[in-house]
Order: C-alpha cells, then structure tokens, then sequence
C-alpha cells in the first residue's frame, strides 16, 4: 500500500479544516503497521482513505496495486468487499445476529449461501478460541468475545488488507493484550498488511513499525518492538 | 442480505412490534371504515336485490334511487305488457307509512306491495305462517327485524294486529329481509291491500317489474320499453348501480368515510414512518458497517424495502384480520352493516404498500447517504 501527498480537507471557506496535509506512506504485506497519536491527528481519517470508505482531497492512493483515488464507487465497494476486513472501536456487531452469524456478514455480502457461510465463520471463531460461543448474541459475550468476533468477521473472507480502528480501547488491559495477541498470530500473514490505529501505548509492542501523526501529518516512522525483537 | 435485514427487523422486538401497530392500525381502520361504507352501499340497494325473479324495473324517468319514489298511474302497467319481448309484467307499489300499534304508539314502516294474483316481490325466506296466506283479508308479513324491533323480546306470534291509515293489518307470516337504508320494519302485502293501507293519492304505481321473453335480452326490452311507453326501464344490475351512484355522488357519506380512511391512511403512515425511521437511526452504525465492509448501496436499499414490505404484510395481515373479526362480531349481534369484499382487501392493500414505502422513504434516504466512514468515529 502506498500513498502520496494525501490531503484532505473537511468543509469549505472560513470553517475549512485540514485534516491530512500531505501525507507519505508505504505499508508492506506481511506488516503490522500502527498509526498512533494525540486525537485530532488525522489517524482515523488517514485509515478511512486507506481502506477505501473516504476520498482523498488530493494526492495518490494504492493499494494492492490498483488506484483508490481513480476509482469508481461501484468498484470501490466491490474492492473493500474482496480486500478489505474491518475491526472497529465499537465492535459494530449487529445484535441480532449470533457470533457465528457475526462473523459470516462479508461471506453473505460475498454471496455465499448462509449455512456455508456460518459454517466457515464458525471455523475461524473456533481458531479464535470462541468455538464454545458460536451461538450467542452479542449482548451475552463480554468486550473482549466481543472484539473476537469482530476479528474473526474481518478475516473470514480472507482480506489482504485489515483496518483495525483503536480495537483494544473499549478493552481492559489483558483483554487489550489477547486481542493484539490474536491479530499478531493470525492476521499477521505474508500476503495481508494490517493497520492498527491506537493511542493505547500498551500494545506498541506488537508493531512492526509505528507512524506516529501530529496535525495531519506523519511525524516520524520508526520500527516498532516487534519488529526489533524478530530482528 | 435479505435475511440479515430481516433479522435486524425482529432484533429490536420493541421497535419492530411499534412500527407494526402503525401499519395495523391503519390497515384495521381502513378496511373496517370501507367495510362498513361497503355494507351502508348494499343497504341502500337491499330492496332490489330481495325482489327475485323480474329482470326488469319500470319506473318514472325521474326517479334516481329506488327510494326516490314517483308514482306512476296504473294505466302504464298495460302499456308495459303491450311492450313486444316482455314476457310479462306485475304492479308493485313501495312507500313508507305510519302503523299505529295495539298499545297505541306509532312506528314508521316500509310498506310493500307485490302482485294479487302472481304475489310476484314476495319475501324468500318465511319463518312463521306461508306466503299464501296474504290472500287473506288484511294480511300482512313483516320481516323479523322489525317484529323485534317493534315488539322487542317477545316470541314471534302470527295473528297481530296494528293499523295502518285506519285499516286493520293482521300479521300472516314473519319473514327474513335484508336490512335497509331506514332501518323501519318492513311490511309486505298484496298491491291491492297496500293502496288501501297508503295514504290516499291519485296515483298510486311505484314500480312495473317485468320479464323479458325468452330469447331478448332484459337490455333489449328495456330500451324497447323507453322508447314506446316514455318511461324509465333498467335491469335489476342497472337500477342497482343507478341506485349506488346516487349515493355516492349526492351523499356526504363517501366523504364521511373517506375522511375517516384519510385519517386512518396519515396516522397509521405517521407512525409507522416514525417508528421506522427511528428504528434505521438506532441501526445507522450497523448499516455503515455493512457499506463499509461491501455493501452496495442497491443492496441496502433491497434491505430497508424488504424491512418496509415485512412490516408491510405482517401489519396487513393482521389488521385485516382485525377488521374481519369485528365484522363477524358485529354480525352476531346485527346492528351494523358491515360487508367485506375483495376490492377492500385489494384498496387495504395498495394503501398499506402506500404506507410503508412512504415510511421507509426517510429511512432509505438516510442508509443510502450514510458515509460507510461512520465507522471508524467513536
């Protein structure tokens, strides 16, 4: 994934703000990549562009080889249906929906039929450690099952591109633990680049490298505790 | 997706069951109030439809309804038979007159006068006594409505006796009838009792009912009718369609039922709209989720107009079930009309399809806006 001179504006004239000021970045598959820094820094607003859900005021978006920016919406949504998987801050877990259900949404968006659907999300929740809890609902597994569930939902279709937005925030710290310790085993694969956007210090150490943002822009990038103790 | 919609509908139990009672509310005053006009119209025309056998009315040309009575001299009956394809043709005299009753009250009723020799108009159903028996000296069959309501609680018992325009009228038989616009009992006897039992005017024909000859059409003689005696002729399905027409063009009741429909139509969309628009902005995360995650927005709109059509039939279903069982209800005691045709059920339906496509227009509005980046803001 590559980006070049990335900016974006939100609103025009007096109440124009500049959230991206040309912003630089290269993201390697095989690469767990945290974006970090003070809220208002431009991390979720650089990740939505990145992941196709936000178009770029200027600049260059690639990713997986083909140009965000340059692309139609129809395409864009086909591209984040086939590429792309999602961990999100609040979960987003549809409540009526079991945790098997959950985690089989992108395979019915793919078109598979339900029951092969459940079955495959079923498999990855059981890699997740959840396979005792395939049919409860949302409300019945604590924050930590919660945010398994949504890993597994993002990697049931098999993505090569995971956006993970503060994922361990809404966690305490052992369930914050767990949670980057699964993205790390199982996200982590050589074809598949992973951004996790975070201010929680405590999980650094699981980046390969960290982009660190101030007022729009990338500040420093530095190899991160992961990568160092691998080296 | 569809069923993801679906299940996302029924999740919320609350909201779900909200938006429903909005889409069954107004299924349930529509088809009930249309029921109702339904049976109020077929009141209108009872007195047409109960007269078997004759295919064809002769009336004045300025008669509108077949209340809206114009006498006719009795002369005209033979200028009727002299009429080429009519088979045949008998008086039949209808008005309302005032009975005066042994305990000395009064009661409006509706007085019928079929034919001496043929006794052709003649109630179908008899209960108590035989239709043969109004060849008899001042008899007369009533309906059994009236008799009850002129003598509620009592047995039905023939050889009662009341008067009409001071002539004596024995009760011979007590009939069924379906029910009529006025509601007054009605009071059938041979046409020759009933301008006695009529107050006193030079003429005194209300009606001819005639039939056509085998092999002329009713339509055929009718014309031939107007065209040699200057009269009104018309099938028993023409006069019963003139009748309706009058009702609905020159009565307030159509727009009194219409307004109620309207009501029913605003408040049941109001709601509905409300509750579902509500219940999107509950799952406006959700639904970002899913654009975000791939979704096309065809799918999402798919989704939000599977959920509307869902409430949709669930809602018609049971609303118009509703209104069928307060129509049976009501029959069991008879006091309303209450009369359901299929073109209820086909209005009721359009008019719910109607309701949740307005309701879910604001909702598909806001899905389809929703920027899939929602997500990612805390």
């Amino acid at each position: 994934m590559r980006c070049r001179g990335v900016t974006k504006d939100f609103g025009t004239g007096g109440s124009l703000t500049r959230a991206l000021r040309g912003v630089d970045l290269d993201v390697p598959s095989g690469e767990l990549l945290m974006l970090v820094g003070p809220s208002g820094c431009g991390k979720t607003t650089l990740v939505s562009i990145l992941a196709g859900t936000l178009e770029p005021t200027a600049g260059d978006v690639t990713v997986l080889g083909q140009d965000l920016v340059a692309m139609s919406n129809g395409r864009k949504v086909r591209f984040r249906r086939e590429n792309v998987g999602f961990v999100f801050q609040a979960f987003n877990l549809l409540p009526a929906l079991t945790a098997a259900e959950n985690a089989a949404v992108p395979l019915l968006i793919a078109g598979w039929g339900r029951h092969a659907a459940i079955e495959a999300a079923g498999a990855v929740l059981d890699e997740l450690g959840l396979g005792d809890r395939l049919a409860s609902l949302p409300s019945e597994l604590s924050g930590g099952q919660q945010q398994r569930v949504a890993i597994a939902r993002a990697l049931v279709h098999g993505p090569r591109l995971l956006v993970c937005d503060e994922p361990t925030s809404a966690l305490d710290a052992e369930n914050g633990r767990i949670t980057m310790e699964l993205i790390q085993r199982i996200a982590v694969q050589p074809g598949r680049a992973v951004i996790v956007v975070t201010h929680d210090a405590r999980v650094y150490a699981f980046a390969d490298r960290i982009a660190s943002m101030e007022d729009g822009r990338i500040d420093s990038l530095t190899a991160g505790p992961h990568a160092a103790g691998s080296a | 997706m569809l069923w993801i919609a679906w299940k996302m509908l029924i999740g919320n139990r609350a909201k779900y069951l909200g938006i429903v009672f909005g889409v069954v509310f107004a299924a349930l005053l529509i088809a009930q109030q249309a029921s109702i006009f339904c049976g109020l119209m077929l009141l209108t025309i009872s007195q047409i439809r109960d007269v078997q056998g004759p295919d064809i009315w002769v009336m004045d040309r300025n008669v509108q309804y077949v209340d809206d009575i114009k006498p006719l001299a009795d002369t005209e009956l033979f200028r009727v038979k002299g009429v080429p394809g009519v088979e045949w043709a008998v008086r039949f005299y209808k008005g309302i007159v005032r009975a005066r009753l042994e305990e000395g009250s009064y009661e409006q009723m509706i007085l019928l006068g079929i034919d001496d020799d043929t006794l052709v108009g003649a109630p179908e159903g008899v209960l108590l006594g035989s239709v043969a028996d109004l060849r008899k000296p001042d008899a007369v069959i009533i309906d059994k409505v009236g008799y009850q309501k002129i003598w509620p609680g009592e047995p039905l018992r023939l050889g009662r006796v009341f008067e009409m325009n001071d002539r004596r009228a024995v009760i011979v038989g007590i009939a069924t009838a379906s029910k009529t616009f006025q509601s007054f009992p009605i009071v059938y006897t041979r046409y020759s009792q009933a301008v006695l039992f009529a107050p006193r005017e030079r003429k005194v024909l209300s009606f001819v009912l005639a039939e056509a000859a085998p092999g002329e059409t009713a339509a055929a003689v009718c014309r031939r009718i107007e065209e040699q005696t200057g009269l009104q002729a018309l099938t028993q399905r023409q006069f019963v369609w003139k009748t309706l027409r009058h009702y609905l063009a020159k009565t307030g009741i159509p727009i009194n039922f219409g307004i109620t429909v309207l009501l029913g139509f605003l408040v049941g969309t109001a709601i509905a709209g409300q509750t579902f628009y509500l219940f999107t902005v509950e799952n406006i995360r959700q639904f970002g989720a899913l654009k975000a995650m791939g979704t096309g927005n065809w799918t999402i709109l798919g989704m939000v107009l599977f959920q509307a059509l869902q409430v949709g039939i669930v809602g018609y279903g049971v609303g118009v079930g509703f209104a069928a069982l307060f129509g049976l209800a009501t029959k069991s005691f008879g006091r309303l009309s209450f009369f359901m045709p299929w073109q209820v059920l086909a209005i009721t339906g359009v008019a719910v399809l109607l309701i949740v496509l307005l309701a879910s227009l604001l909702s598909i509005r806001k899905v389809l806006v929703v920027d899939p980046a929602i997500v990612f803001r805390g």
